[in-house]
Order: structure tokens, then sequence, then C-alpha cells
């Protein structure tokens, strides 16, 4: 068996956050370089905690993160350079033009200036987004607006992309189109860590799922992994995260 | 022209290009005769503004304006109230900084600098603060500047100054805050400590001129023969700012030496941290919605007492509305201190209370039916629950009015304790003010997020013009009528067609 000399995309190591409770307890999870991973759970269950942590958008109570290779705590900007954050909500301004709003976006991944222009405008051609590049962000539909965060995301050509709930609220069109440019990105060897209610979407696009349940990892794998795992072949994956979920020890208790 | 990315210039112009757009955007409304319109209109209102000016300061650049101690009082005096009003201001625009969200996320997780993000932020509150100030005293200016010589124009730079200084400070307290009471209580903690600043120093100035020479007016105390007497002497360096403001180029170089070098001082040894903060703010949203998602409990049995009660508590969890309903009622205290220092006397100081409570009324009821009639967050779940819209807006308004009479009641009790004709001409009129700026704001209601309450003034300009002068007439009204004139009736109908004419062009709901 080969051995991968690439560090992994991502490794956490006892990561914990409290607010008024523990959110995240003692999280451990690695996922590799080019991998496509879903993260699922129920609602509250950390799953955009666990992501803001590693976007360097919160600060862990304990634990690190390291994001290929290099610690998020100790070298913020480093693990930053190679990473993009999209949202559940899309982050456009209303008063930028998505072709501005892009131009932006590459210069906070400093990004000279032509450079920055033209992968803009490859991006917004790609998205299906040329109608609409002059045009204020404001009057865009939120179709359009996660299509432009998502061309933000891919502007300074990330190695890994976090994204949260990046269906919520889509069409079918735009949906199609996210999932194709994910799938798309991941062939190009770039990890796609991706939080999503739709069952079907992690079922069908991620190479490994992870399920977090109360702040803690309680299965993780591939689809038949999980599905070996609660000991039941052909099982559809809204059935093996209803399982899981249910018997995690802490839903148990509650 | 093309700036390194992510430099502090490069953020500067990206904030400026925003600002400039929401300007325009907020001016125009998208229609460029709007703008235009309102251009006249601004200018008309400045030409008016300036006309007064020179009217007040002539008499006094005719008596010849020199160093003297009365011109120093009266100039720090007149500093000392934008002063207070800036750092308020500064100290609430700095808190913004660490709070908004809007873009933070995007820039927080981007490998750009913090520190620059920082830095040009708070250049934008300092010179925001510094331009509002500007605007305001801009009259004053411009009338002692055409009539006594340009040497006022130097008022500017002290404007400027001290609209860095506020900002500066503005930090340093906000870090504080931070530290002391931690991130989650910040953001209220700051927003009361700028509404007692803001409200502060006027009110403690009001109070010293009606407990020690029986006057309402502020500057009563900068023109006291005994303040006067008191003061130091012209060569003090306390009177450097107002030196400054009169065209001493030593003191105005000083002064914008000291307000300029403290912002960026506390720009470098502060810019490090604020991303730090920012992201330890960022944290709070999750952590207030779990613990205060146990504690909603309506018990209530009718619709309308299930509305009343939602109403209830979305203010009273909107710190920002807390803020603003607590100047409101600090501005009450001087009427309140008037009337116990008159306390028994049929004296004319009910004819100044009356009035001072009936604005409030109208001011207070304006901004609290804003939040419940526009600033609605659910407005479709509202409208598609089985309640007539009828119930909807009877339960709105009946939670407005209750939380004005709540707040206005025991000053009215005072009143009544000491002049009950004084009470009832000030309880009928603030009636009327409040229930008056509830229907213009029923009138042009529009559906509206309640963190937009900010910005309630410029999305219906005629609906803020109508409810302020409504709300003016009928204290003017109230004044009038304990004066005892029966020419109260003439500005009760004039107050009666303004609101009529609001009626009328109102735009129709369905």
């Amino acid at each position: 068996m080969p051995v991968s000399v690439h560090p992994p995309a991502l490794v956490i190591s006892g990561l914990a956050k409290s607010y008024d409770r523990p959110v995240i307890t003692g999280l451990d999870l690695t996922v590799n370089a080019g991998e496509f991973y879903a993260l699922l759970g129920p609602n509250g269950a950390g799953k955009t905690t666990i992501l803001r942590m590693v976007a360097g958008l919160l600060q862990p109570d304990a634990g690190t993160i390291a994001v290929f290779g290099t610690d998020t705590a100790r070298d913020p900007l480093a693990a930053r350079r190679v990473t993009a954050w999209v949202s559940d909500e899309p982050m456009v301004y209303d008063r930028l033009t998505p072709l501005e709003y892009l131009e932006f976006v590459a210069g906070l991944w400093q990004i000279p200036a032509g450079d920055a222009r033209r992968r803009a405008r490859d991006l917004i051609e790609w998205l299906g987004l040329s109608q609409h590049a002059d045009a204020f962000c404001g009057g865009l539909s939120k179709g359009m607006l996660q299509k432009v965060a998502l061309a933000g995301a891919l502007v300074h050509d990330p190695r890994l992309i976090i994204l949260d709930e990046p269906l919520t609220g889509l069409d079918a069109g735009s949906a199609r189109q996210v999932k194709d440019v994910l799938i798309e990105k991941v062939r190009g060897g770039v990890t796609v860590i991706m939080t999503t209610h739709i069952l079907e979407v992690a079922e069908r696009m991620a190479e490994r799922i992870g399920v977090v349940s109360r702040g803690r990892l309680v299965a993780e794998g591939t689809l038949a992994e999980l599905r070996a795992r609660i000991g039941r072949g052909n099982t559809s994956l809204e059935e093996i995260f209803l399982d899981l979920v249910a018997a995690s020890p802490e839903t148990a208790a509650a | 022209m093309s700036l390194a990315p992510a430099t502090t210039l490069w953020f500067a112009r990206h904030e400026l290009t925003l600002a400039w757009r929401e300007f325009v955007g907020m001016l125009t409304g998208g229609r460029r005769t709007r703008g235009i319109a309102i251009v006249v209109t601004v200018a008309i209102a400045a030409l008016t503004l300036h006309l007064l000016a020179i009217g007040l300061v002539s008499p006094w650049v005719a008596a010849g304006i020199g160093p003297d101690k009365p011109t120093l009082l009266l100039v720090s005096g007149f500093g000392m109230l934008f002063f207070s009003a800036m750092l308020s201001q500064g100290l609430e625009s700095v808190t913004r900084a660490y709070y908004a969200r809007s873009d933070l996320d995007l820039i927080l997780s981007s490998p750009a600098s913090a520190r620059h993000l920082f830095a040009v932020r708070t250049a934008a509150v300092a010179g925001s603060t510094m331009l509002l100030a500007c605007l305001l005293a801009s009259p004053l200016i411009d009338a002692l500047w055409l009539l006594d010589g340009p040497r006022w124009l130097a008022a500017y730079g002290v404007l400027a100054a001290l609209g860095a200084l506020s900002a500066a400070i503005g930090i340093l307290v906000t870090i504080a805050l931070f530290r002391i009471v931690g991130p989650k209580r910040t953001r209220l903690v700051s927003q009361i400590v700028a509404a007692v600043i803001g409200a502060g120093f006027v009110i403690g100035v009001q109070a010293a001129a009606i407990l020690y020479y029986g006057s309402y007016s502020r500057l009563t105390v900068f023109q006291s023969a005994d303040v006067i007497a008191g003061a130091p002497g012209p060569s003090n360096p306390l009177w450097i700012p107002a030196r400054a403001a009169m065209g001493d180029p030593p003191a105005l170089v000083l002064m914008l030496a000291s307000g300029l070098g403290a912002l960026l001082v506390v720009i470098a040894l502060t810019a490090s941290s604020y991303g730090r903060h920012a992201i330890s703010a960022a944290g709070l949203g999750e952590a207030r919605t779990r613990r205060g998602s146990a504690a909603v409990r309506f018990r209530s049995v009718s619709v309308g007492e299930t509305l009343r009660a939602k109403e209830w508590k979305l203010l009273a969890r909107d710190p920002w509305l807390l803020s603003q309903t607590l100047m409101q009622i600090l501005y009450l205290l001087p009427p309140a201190l008037l009337l116990w220092v008159n306390f028994g006397e049929t004296s004319g100081a009910h004819v100044v209370v009356v009035p001072v409570l009936v604005m409030a009324c109208g001011q207070l009821a304006g901004g609290l039916a804003w939040l419940a009639i526009s600033g609605e967050d659910a407005h479709d779940l509202v409208a598609t629950a089985p309640v007539t819209p009828r119930t909807v807006l009877a339960a709105k308004i009946e939670a407005v009015t209750a939380v004005v009479a709540v707040i206005l009641a025991p000053l009215l009790a005072l009143m009544a304790l000491s002049n009950p004709t004084a009470a009832v001409i000030a309880g009928i009129c603030g009636a009327l003010a409040a229930a008056s700026a509830t229907a213009i704001q029923l009138w042009f209601r529009t559906i509206a997020r309640r963190a937009m309450f900010r910005r309630r003034q410029v999305a219906s300009r005629t609906a803020t013009i109508s409810e302020a002068f409504v709300s003016i007439l009928w204290a003017g009204t109230g004044a009038v009528w304990a004066a005892g004139s029966w020419l109260a009736i003439v500005v009760a109908i004039l107050a009666v067609l303004v609101l009529g004419f609001a009626r009328l062009i109102a735009p129709r709901h369905p």
C-alpha cells in the first residue's frame, strides 16, 4: 500500500469549545488531502462551531487544528492562505458588483490586481454570472449571491474549501451548478469539507462522512463503512444517520 | 490607481467606495430627481440656519470678541457640549466596529491583517464623528467667520482634534470593557455608557442652571458672574481648546497634535488585539440564543396578550433600544429637577416642563411604534396567523402606549402634586403627541428588520419630518395652554393640519 507523503488537509485533535455549556468536547477528526468530506449532524450538534474554529473565526478552548500540517494557532495566516470559508449566509456587499467583490476577495489574499481581474472574469463566466457582473449584489437573488460567494472562495485557488450549508435555499439548477463546481475542484486535488442537512447530497458526493452529535464525532467513514457499522446493508444514509444519532450516548442520556 | 492589496490604503479605498455608494443610495433611493430635491432642501435648510446664526452672533461680534475670560468660558462650554456628544458617538461607533458581523467573517478568515482594517475603521469613526460635529457647528462657525474674520475657521480644526480624541477614548473604553465585563456584556454596557456620556454633560449643566440660577438655559452657567469670577485667567492652559478655536496658531497646533497623536498611538497599541476581540465577540450569538431560548414563556390567554407580551419581551431585549430609551429618560431628568425645585410654586416652571414632557412622549412613541409596527422580524408569520390585522395593530399600539405611559407616569404624578392643571395639560398633549407619532408610523409603515432601527429616519424622511413637526406643535400647544393663552387652539389646529397632511401624502396600504 503506497504511503502518502502529503500531510492531511485537516487534523483536529482534542478540540473543545464551551459557551454556557460544552458545545464541542474532545473532538478528533482527520480529513485527507483531495477528499470530499461531509459533516452531518442534527441542529445544534456543533458542526458550524467546528468549521468556524477551523476557519479561524472562533477560538477553541482546547485542542489543536492543523491545516496541511500548519498549526492554525501558531501560524494562522499560513493556514488561512490555503483555506476558503463559505458560510450559509452569503458574505457579499450589497453595493459592490460581483466583479468588484471578487477583486476585493482576491485582494484580501494578496493576489495582484491584474491576476485578480482575470480570475474574477473567468469565475463569473464559469458560474454563469456574466449578465450580472456589473450589477450591485444587493439586487441579486439568493442563488446568485451564493454563487458569487462561492466564486469568492475559489478566486484565490484554495487547497481547502470549507462550506457551511452551501445548498440551503438554492433552486435545483443553482444547486446542481454549485455541486458540479465542487466536484470539479475535488477532481483537481482540492479538499472540500461541507456540512449539509440534505443527506442525498452527502450520500452522492462525499467520499467520507462524519456524523457529529452533541459536540462529538459519533461515527465516521465511507457510506459502506457506516452501513457495516450499524449492521445493515443497502440502507439509505438517512436511516444510518438517524440510527447513529439516536444511538449516541449523549442523545440516549437526553 | 493600483494599490498593493490588503494594505491600509487599499482597505481605506474599499471602505470609502462602500460608504460613498451607501450615501448616494440613501440620498437618491435610485432616483436622480430625488437626490436633486434633497440637495436643494438641504441647501435651503443650511442657508436658513446660517442666517439664524448670523442674527444670533451679530450682537456678540458688535460688542467685540476678545480672548477674555467670559468669551473663553462660553467657547469652552460650547466645546464641551460638542465633545460629550462626539465622545458618545465615538464610543458607540467603535463598539459597532467590533460587533458588526457584516464582512468580518470574510476578512478575518483571510490572510489579510486585521490591523489594517482596524486602523481604517477607527479613522472612519473619527472622521464621521468629526464630520457630524462640523455640520452641526457650521452655521455658528461660518457666521463668526463672516462677521469676525477667518480666524474662526480654526474651530473646524479643534473639532477634528476632538473627533480623533473621541475615537481614541472610544477604543480604550471598549477594550477596557472587554477585559472587565467580557465580550458578552461589553456591547450593552458600552451603549449605556455612551448614552450617559452623551446626555451627562448637557444634563449636568442644565441641572446646575436650574439649581443655582433658576434657569432652564444651559448657557446661564457659562455666563454666570460667579463662574466667570472663579475661572482661571486667560493664560491658563485650561483655555487651550477655546483659544485654538478662536484662531490662536500655537494652541491649534497643540490641539491637532494631541488629538491626532492620541488616535495614532491608541491605534498602534490596540490594533493587534482587534482580530482577537472581534473573534471573541463573534461567538456570542450562539451563546445568547441558547440561554435566552429557555426563558421565553408566553402564558397569556388571548391573542392580544400574546402579541403584547411578545412586543414587550423584544423591546426589553434590544440593547440598542434600551440605551436610546435610557437617553430619552435621562433628558427628562432636568424637567423633573425643575419640578422638584419649584415644588408647590405656581411659577412659570410648568410652562417649560409641559412641552419637554410632550416632546418626550412623541419621540419615545415614534421610536417604539416603528419597532412594533414596521420592525417586525417575523412579518409573514404574524400576517398569516389566524388573527385579524386589526387585532395585531391594536396589540402593537397598546404595547407601545403602555411603555410610554409607564415611563412618563411618575413625572406626571409629581407634576400633579404640584400643579394638577399643568399635569392634565401635559397628559392630554403627551397622549396626543404619542398617538400622532404612532399614527404616522402606522401610515408610513414598511416591512423592515428591527436591526434597521438606526436607519428608520432615512427610510421615510416624510414620516420623520411629519413626526417631528407634529410633536413640536403638540409641545407648543401644551406650553401655550399651560401659560393660559387661548392661542393654544391655533397651535393645536396647526398640529392637526400637519397630521392631516401626513395622512394625505402617506402611501396607501391594501
